[in-house]
């Protein structure tokens, strides 16, 4: 069977509204999805940030001054809540996936429009829903991991719509990634090869596959849980027979996958910015492809190198170790594909090109740490500590969210039609990343030297180092301006970009920009080579 | 079972009005219906972990009496059946035959509903008496949960496969085949949940 696709009846211009109204709709045109997707989640990483800045005050002294011990624990889990399911998430699988995977497999749309507008629906009541969640008596205080006992034992009410809230947002994941699987297997341009796609199409194919197979076992364990608060069943209440260690199974069987969700979108990204701001091919795409679908297989079996403290049996420790210092191998790959995309190429430093290279820059650090911390020894010793802290912002803000800035930098022209300012992108690239170092590189001293985290107060000798991850923090936070300004004005009245500013060849640029409803005036394109730069 | 056309061919003449391109939704059910099997197979592992991990307390009833379960399993199978008789007969354009089939796979399920219930209410445990309570009911409820959800999907088809003014027909047979593919899933998750809570 086929199905006529009927303009009258699908993205008549005449039915939707039109102008900025449409991004208040439940529009089914992928491109206004991508961007309500992105303004969203923008707003909401200003509320987490927000609440990073709360943080960074209170430690800035060992005792806790500046906001009571619970509350600090209660911001602690909003903020990671926020950053990872409403800001990170959202933003690198469904703002740019949305945006370009139709552009990318030569389509006009995606294949299931209408679940891909309720999967966007389903993000800001839930993110409300969260936010609201911090105002209840009794807000959630067990860390976005929620572990028991700490979930069940401390108060509920917010617990319980922190739970609901996170369920809601992986439902909107989920049928955002069968969407995307669906979209790339099933509605590629006749005659567009799968391996002549663009990197960033492998990057969510994979992405995808994780979010469908491990984020119902998240679903499914949150039920449990809420279970044991609301029902007093005792899955995971020892008192009442149950079993910590299997939340923690169950939930780093998600959470680990979330990691790779999180950054296997930005490593399809970067593909896609390195090659045309160095005019140069991607390098080894092959070897891209198949690092991608190893750390994919390898991504779902590495899970339990959370749990080296948790009392795991020594051939779990063995197999787990072993495991995740093979993900490095295709991780390794990837990075040194990069540096040789980069290598004699035509350089442009723009700000794209700058947020890209401290992508790479930032994260190798954050890989390398990853890989002592799947370590036994080294693991034991600074587990639950600051190290952890400081290795994971290296992997989710040193690497996605300076992919997701630099992806802004790259692809504003196609949505808006504008370019943006290059003196205000430059600006706010340097306070970033000098920001982002400062804040997070002592991190690591604090954590070998036995910070632990989680915790409001801490051992004074701690201080100065402590201090100078907050003043990090507050050209973090700093930073974030000359990006506002740098969007409001370039919006209203930047240089005009023209369709393809940059001389790319990928799809999106082949088009004019913005792109018209139905991304092409003609037929899609069939772009066969798109990285091939220099030739 | 499936009548995917492979025309994958976008026709090209007449483009603005006349796109074409092969039927998915199908293809986005399976991917759905793995993911729904991911959380079966959580609840699964959770189970399996707690009962070689987490011995039970002395004097914790756990009986299971296998009559009634093993009647449910014998229905839902035999749903399986009369539902594939309902798209053998809609495919022969024999509307009324494949509406009575609905109705009696509907029916079945029903029954395997009460049968749930009327087990849960016999049952020497409640829900908070012993980890092992706590993981029967949950697992036999969130399945019982997709056969609600089935029974009533069922029911709607069969409204749908009315003769006069319905929209299934052999033309149109997706939403039978959607349905029968999500009836079957959860009959293969059945005999799993079967096998692993009462035979194991």
């Amino acid at each position: 069977m086929t199905i006529s696709i009927d303009p009258q009846k699908t993205n008549n211009e005449s039915l939707q509204p039109k102008g900025w109204l449409r991004y208040f709709s439940f529009s089914l045109d992928h491109k206004v999805i991508g961007i309500q997707y992105l303004v969203c989640g923008f707003l909401f990483y200003l509320i987490g940030g927000t609440l990073a800045s709360a943080i960074r005050i209170e430690l800035a002294s060992p005792m806790s001054d500046f906001m009571p011990r619970d509350v600090y624990n209660q911001v602690l889990t909003l903020h990671g809540t926020i950053m990872i399911f409403l800001w990170i998430v959202p933003v690198v699988n469904g703002a740019f996936g949305n945006y370009l995977i139709p552009f990318y497999v030569g389509a006009r749309d995606m294949a299931f429009p209408r679940l891909n507008a309720v999967a966007f629906w389903l993000i800001p009541p839930s993110g409300l829903m969260l936010v609201a969640s911090y105002f209840v008596e009794g807000a959630a205080q067990s860390g976005w991991t929620a572990y028991p006992p700490l979930s069940i034992t401390t108060p509920q009410s917010g617990q319980i719509i922190w739970i609901l809230s996170v369920l809601l947002l992986g439902g909107s994941s989920i049928f955002g990634g069968i969407n995307f699987i669906a979209t790339i297997i099933k509605l590629r341009r006749p005659g567009l090869k799968l391996m002549q796609l663009p990197m960033y199409c492998w990057a969510m194919l994979g992405t995808s596959l994780l979010v469908v197979l491990s984020t119902p076992v998240l679903a499914g364990t949150l039920i449990l849980l809420s279970f044991d608060i609301i029902a007093k069943t005792g899955f995971f209440n020892p008192v009442l027979g149950g079993n910590v260690v299997v939340y923690q199974h169950l939930f780093w069987f998600y959470s680990h996958p979330a990691v790779y969700i999180m950054v296997l979108p930005a490593f399809g990204l970067v593909s896609e910015i390195l090659p045309v701001h160095a005019r140069k091919p991607l390098f080894g795409y092959t070897t891209m492809v198949f690092s991608i679908m190893g750390i994919v297989v390898l991504g779902l079996v590495v899970w339990a190198h959370h749990m080296f403290t948790s009392g795991t049996p020594p051939w779990m420790r063995l197999f787990f170790t072993i495991a995740t210092a093979f993900i490095a191998v295709p991780t390794g790959i990837k990075f040194f594909n990069w540096v040789a995309t980069l290598w004699g190429g035509k350089i442009s430093i723009n700000s794209a090109m700058l947020f890209s290279c401290g992508f790479i820059i930032n994260f190798v650090f954050g890989g390398i740490t990853g890989v002592a911390l799947a370590q036994v020894p080294f693991d034991i010793h600074v587990h639950d500590t600051y190290f952890v802290v400081a290795h994971f912002h290296y992997i989710v803000y040193g690497g996605t969210v300076f992919i997701i800035f630099s992806s802004i930098y790259h692809w504003f022209p196609k949505v808006t039609g504008k370019m943006l300012n290059e003196k205000l992108g430059i600006l706010h690239f340097i306070i970033t990343f000098i920001g982002f170092n400062l804040c997070f590189a002592p991190q690591h001293w604090l954590g070998l030297n036995g910070m632990p985290r989680r915790v409001a107060e801490y051992d004074p000798q701690f201080q100065f180092v402590n201090q100078i991850s907050s003043l990090g923090a507050l050209l973090m936070a700093i930073s974030t301006i000359p990006f506002l300004i740098n969007v409001f004005l370039s919006v209203r009245n930047g240089k005009d970009a023209g369709d393809n500013p940059w001389n790319a060849l990928t799809p999106e640029w082949l088009t004019s920009s913005p792109p018209p409803v139905e991304n092409w005036e003609g037929e899609a394109p069939l772009v066969e080579e798109p990285y091939g730069y220099g030739k | 079972m499936t009548t995917l056309d492979s025309s994958k061919e976008i026709q090209k003449n007449n483009s603005e009005v006349n796109e074409t391109h092969e039927d998915f939704r199908m293809f986005g059910l399976i991917t759905f219906l793995i993911a729904d099997g991911m959380t079966f197979a959580g609840f699964f592992a959770a189970y399996l972990t707690y009962k070689t991990v987490n011995p039970l307390p002395d004097g914790a009833i756990y009986e299971l009496e296998l009559p009634i379960p093993t009647l449910n399993t014998i229905l839902l199978l035999v749903s399986s059946a009369t539902f594939h008789k309902a798209g053998k007969a809609l495919l022969k354009d024999k509307n009324s035959d494949s509406q009575k089939w609905l109705f009696f796979t509907a029916f079945l399920g029903i029954i395997f509903l009460i049968c749930q219930l009327f087990e849960y209410f016999h049952l020497p445990f409640g829900l908070t008496d012993n980890l092992f309570a706590s993981t029967f009911y949950a697992l036999t409820g969130f399945h019982g949960l997709h056969v609600t959800l089935g029974t009533l999907m069922i029911l709607i088809i069969a409204w749908q496969s009315r003769i006069n003014g319905g929209r299934l027909t052999s033309q149109n047979m997706f939403p039978l085949e959607a349905v029968e593919l999500y009836w079957h899933f959860v009959d293969g998750i059945w005999v799993i949940l079967f096998i692993i809570l009462y035979l194991l």
